[in-house]
């Protein structure tokens, strides 16, 4: 209730109203194997604010498919603290980790949130933090503890801190927009009537690339999320599209057409010269860096499919790395570089799958018709990818053992491309 | 069959009521599609032919209904980029007009069906613009006088999901310079 009120507030207070029908709704589809059964205890002082924060904890840890949260409600007096936390209350109602906290206002105007997580089990502190904040950052805190509680209990970074960027069209009209990692705080970066495609995050998260057809062709800009400028970075004669940023952000990998073919050029993230890095006949495109730096996968029909290939940088030598059926596009490499998400067709429909570099393995991820555009959390868990429900464009995740399951929608527009942003430094 | 008759229905009601050049015969989502032709009309140009000579374009060969100059469109299968039979002698009145007039210039549009990856399909629309490109070449246009660029399926010209939508929309489009 509260978080439809903070909703609805949220719409009026959002400056481009069109932004408020393109904000994302997040819908668990699916579960993991496992969930860990953790109570969140609403935090000490927290009905003194609007906004409280462990609710959102709560949402971020649920969503995620691998918590099931324990009902705090009939433990009196509740916990605060760590040693106000009577551990039987806890294990008695299956709760195998336990979140106290509380939030307490300064004479400056700032809040003071301090949480404690612990082991239920084995009755020991996991983590403990506090951080002294304004109103405004209530969501952005609640998301750092849900981080915090989500690396101690599973051994992976969390995400919930980290943003998203996605395209809504609504009728004629395209825009980009950039968006918390649970749809909140949509931010519109760029509008436009010509369609908008292909954002891609530098690796520090201060600027996205993106193809845009505003001037009658796709061309490829980069625009500062802190300060509005954009650049156009590639606009050479013919076709300029499928940005992606070299690890260390300085370059750009695009595809261009301007010697006769589409094909794969390094380009400063600044602009400048091209530095050609395939070379085929046919087409060769959707570059996408190995987080080392040192090769990147790419689409190209050079066999008479199009098929995923390596491409070892300096060296030149190029390796196929999808064999199995007519039509593997879209690669994004994994954080760990161990693997790779790619798009398959089988049988008329597209799906996200994942392939292993070392075992060759190839899982199907997704059981839609025309899923595309997938995109992986800087964590490698979950793949964002946009999909199509009753002819509406959605975005859907998908976490990469295929388990977990969410959707997401925008009332208004149909949403696509999306982009998974890097994690906050 | 059915193609070929909207095709001649809607080059009629071009040619009806076109004194304005730049009206559109169809497709009002592609809002600047350059001489807009339904599928088909190009194999029935010599139909449309006898109720041009009114009409105030008929100077112009690349604005007379009657003349192949006129159609713009090429439309491919599935996945391909070769340049249908049907679209040849097209092509070729084309590059011999760039050939005689040398200081024309036309850009080739290149879209695709929506299936697929958006940025592969721009690549594909882009190889379409190409090949119709190289056949003008080959007719005697310069490759000064041809630009190409893709939309890849971002601008279907039939929002259907459907065979006949997405034959529709596997299309480069023709436009030349002040059209």
């Amino acid at each position: 209730m509260t978080r439809l009120l903070m909703r609805t507030l949220f719409a009026f207070c959002c400056a481009a109203a069109f932004s408020a029908h393109a904000q994302l709704t997040i819908e668990i589809i699916g579960g993991g194997a496992t969930t860990i059964p953790i109570a969140i205890v609403p935090f000490a002082g927290e009905s003194n604010y609007p906004l409280g924060v462990s609710g959102i904890v709560g949402a971020d840890l649920s969503r995620s498919g691998l918590f099931r949260l324990v009902d705090p409600g009939g433990v009196v007096p509740r916990p605060a603290r760590a040693e106000d936390v009577r551990y039987g209350d806890w294990t008695g109602r299956g709760a195998d980790a336990v979140v106290v906290g509380s939030m307490v206002a300064l004479p400056d105007g700032r809040t003071e949130v301090r949480f404690t997580l612990l082991d239920a089990v084995k009755q020991a502190q996991l983590a403990s933090f506090s951080y002294v904040v304004p109103p405004a950052q209530f969501r952005a805190t609640a998301h750092r503890i849900a981080d915090v509680i989500y690396e101690k209990l599973t051994g992976d970074v969390g995400v919930f801190s980290t943003r998203i960027a996605y395209v809504a069209k609504q009728g004629t009209r395209y825009e980009l927009l950039v968006a918390d990692a649970d749809g909140y705080n949509p931010q519109s970066i760029v509008t436009s009537k010509e369609p908008l495609l292909s954002p891609e995050w530098s690796p520090d998260g201060t600027r996205i690339a993106y193809v845009s057809m505003e001037n009658r062709k796709p061309v490829v800009y980069v625009q500062s999320l802190t300060t509005g400028a954009r650049q156009l970075v590639a606009n050479f004669r013919g076709s300029n599209s499928a940005p992606s940023w070299s690890p260390d952000g300085s370059k750009l990998a695009v595809t261009l057409s301007k010697d006769g073919s589409s094909q794969i050029y390094l380009i400063g993230a600044d602009g400048g010269n091209a530095q050609r890095l395939s070379t085929s006949a046919g087409i060769d495109t959707e570059a996408t860096f190995a987080p080392d730096g040192r090769s990147i996968l790419f689409t190209s029909d050079r066999g008479g499919s199009p098929q995923i290939y390596r491409l070892t940088l300096g060296g030149g030598a190029v390796e196929r790395m999808t064999y199995d059926g007519n039509y593997n596009v879209s690669p994004r490499f994994l954080p760990d570089g161990k693997g790779f998400v790619f798009v398959r067709r089988d049988s008329g429909r597209l799906n996200v799958a994942l392939q292993d570099f070392a075992t060759r393995q190839v899982q199907i991820l997704t059981q839609g018709s025309l899923d595309e555009s997938p995109s992986v959390a800087p964590n490698g868990k979950l793949i964002l990818y946009a999909s199509e429900v009753g002819g509406r464009g959605i975005l859907a995740a998908v976490s990469s053992d295929g388990r977990v399951k969410q959707r997401l929608t925008a009332t208004a527009s149909d949403v696509r491309e999306p982009a998974w942003g890097p994690l906050q430094k | 069959m059915k193609k070929i008759l909207i095709g001649v229905l809607a080059a009629l009601a071009l040619a009806a009521c076109s004194t304005t050049p730049k009206q559109e015969a169809a497709a009002p989502v592609d809002e600047r599609t350059p001489g807009a032709t339904a599928p088909g009309a190009a194999t029935s140009g010599a139909q449309t032919g006898s109720v041009a000579g009114a009409n105030q374009g008929a100077r112009n060969p690349l604005k007379d209904p009657g003349s192949i100059l006129s159609k713009r469109s090429v439309y491919f299968d599935f996945d391909a980029y070769a340049i249908k039979d049907d679209y040849k002698s097209l092509l070729e009145a084309h590059g011999k007009y760039l050939q005689a007039n040398r200081n024309a210039h036309m850009t080739v549009e290149g879209n695709t069906d929506e299936r697929g990856s958006r940025e592969y399909n721009i690549a594909l629309g882009q190889r379409r613009a190409d090949a119709a490109k190289r056949m003008m070449m080959l007719s005697g246009a310069t490759e000064a006088q041809i630009d190409t660029v893709s939309f890849g399926k971002e601008k279907p010209k039939n929002p259907g999901h459907d065979e006949s939508a997405w034959a529709e929309n596997r299309r480069d489009d023709i436009g030349y310079r002040g059209d």
